[in-house]
């Protein structure tokens, strides 16, 4: 499959590729990876005009610890931190998308800001309270997660803005775990979820749980954090939070499964995300 | 900016420029533009792993991949696996234990396994069957590419204690 033809450029400077969105018109786009994009172009369910390729834009790599926050380039590929699991929940999440072959070329930054609703990132993004840095040529801003998901395939970032920054708290302090359920091993998740839960001598001081594929957008399951703050963490509270897990929302029925079978799988999954969080079950 | 791009790209070690289309595919710059065509088109949708060649020294799917994008990288496809008409010990490993019925997927899980290798040169069968997640194969059911990967990793342990 062939992808309609399009005009490209690779500046060396975000200034330049800032410049080169802003003149590509509303029809250009952002190539991180296209491990998310150059499928879709392929199919021709999406055909920009022109693609700017940040791969030569210096600074967009890697990632840098301050004050508690994980700082991650927006180019960070999934692969890079998969291999640094002291960073915790977003290194496990990471090495759970697709398969070894896409991780090396699938960033954070193109995976948040293609904002598909059965990726992986966004649910952990939401869950952790996070944040992105984008730059336009008006200056920078921060977007909030909470902001950043707007519907399927939309986010706040505007048409001539680059993200450039992820900022993740490092929640050291909180045990995670993240389940899928995938009808192939490397398939994008029916429905994920993302828990992160904070122990005091046995009770659960905080709990965060994040929701991919219940919605046109990740979610927080709230009323399964509420319902297990200030109790034990244990199975059993476990058990019972979980149960809420489907409140709320309104997943979108598919091939793959109805919206009642999706509402299930995000019971049994926070069950398993909150029990690995926990440390009850190993991941 | 154009539609038509010029690209200088290392592939098995020969440096190759051409201009391309910005659409063409790398898997198709190997396989049209080059006459590489071990490896193959599968499912043409970052699924099946047919494609895959090392960028850069990593495994990646090339159907998913613009050539463009690989501007000034080092490609290794299947034919630069051998060295100096000796097979590699992956490529021994599947011929002896026969990993491979149709050979439609070899090139891809060759390419995948070679990947893990060189990041864990002593994986465990978890290991290699979760780094081959990304590579599918009709035929076999896996079990002889799994034992063909790892008796290759046993070869070039033994080779690193002998040297």
């Amino acid at each position: 499959m062939i992808p309609v033809e399009f005009e490209y450029a690779a500046p060396d400077s975000l200034e330049e590729a800032i410049d080169a969105l802003v003149q590509g018109g509303e029809d250009a786009k952002l190539l991180a990876g296209g491990h998310s994009l150059l499928p879709l172009m392929k199919l021709r369910l999406a055909a920009p005009t022109m693609l700017v390729d940040l791969r030569r834009v210096p600074g967009l790599r890697g990632v840098e610890r301050a004050d508690g926050t994980l700082r991650i380039g927006a180019m960070t590929r999934h692969a890079d931190l998969e291999d640094e699991p002291e960073l915790g929940l977003i290194s496990h999440a990471a090495g759970l998308i697709a398969d070894r072959q896409v991780r090396h070329r699938g960033t954070i930054g193109g995976s948040l800001a293609h904002g598909d609703p059965a990726s992986d990132l966004p649910a952990v993004l939401l869950a952790c309270e996070g944040s992105v840095g984008v730059e336009g040529s008006d200056g920078t801003r921060e977007i909030p997660a909470a902001e950043l998901f707007q519907d399927y395939l939309t986010t706040a970032v505007g048409e001539g803005e680059v993200m450039t920054e992820v900022r993740l708290p490092a929640l050291t302090d909180y045990g995670f775990g993240y389940r899928k359920f995938t009808r192939r091993a490397e398939d994008w998740a029916m429905v994920g979820v993302c828990a992160l839960v904070k122990a005091d001598n046995g009770t659960c001081e905080d709990a965060r749980v994040g929701l991919t594929h219940m919605s046109s957008v990740p979610l927080r399951a709230t009323a399964v954090e509420e319902a297990l703050r200030g109790s034990a963490l244990d199975a059993d509270s476990i058990a019972r939070a979980a149960e809420a897990a489907a409140e709320g929302t309104g997943p979108p029925g598919d091939l793959n499964a109805t919206p009642e079978y999706k509402r299930h799988l995000a019971r049994v999954l926070t069950r398993r995300a909150l029990e690995e969080a926990a440390g009850l079950t190993a991941a | 900016m154009s539609v038509r791009v010029s690209v200088s790209i290392t592939v098995n070690g020969e440096i190759k420029e051409r201009e391309v289309e910005s659409r063409l595919l790398l898997i198709h710059f190997l396989r049209d533009e080059l006459g590489l065509t071990g490896a193959h088109v599968g499912c043409d949708t970052t699924n099946c792993g047919a494609c895959t060649c090392h960028l850069d020294g990593e495994a990646v799917k090339t159907c998913t991949v613009l050539a463009v994008q690989a501007d000034g990288s080092d490609i290794v496809t299947i034919e630069g696996l051998a060295q100096n008409g000796s097979l590699h010990p992956l490529q021994e490993a599947f011929w002896e234990h026969h990993g491979l019925q149709c050979g439609y997927c070899t090139p891809g899980m060759i390419m995948a396994g070679a990947d893990l290798l060189k990041r864990n040169p002593d994986p465990s069968e978890d290991d290699v069957r979760e780094a081959l997640e990304g590579s599918l194969c009709r035929c076999t059911g896996y079990h002889n590419i799994v034992k063909a990967v790892q008796a290759a990793a046993q070869a070039g342990q033994s080779r690193e204690v002998a040297a």
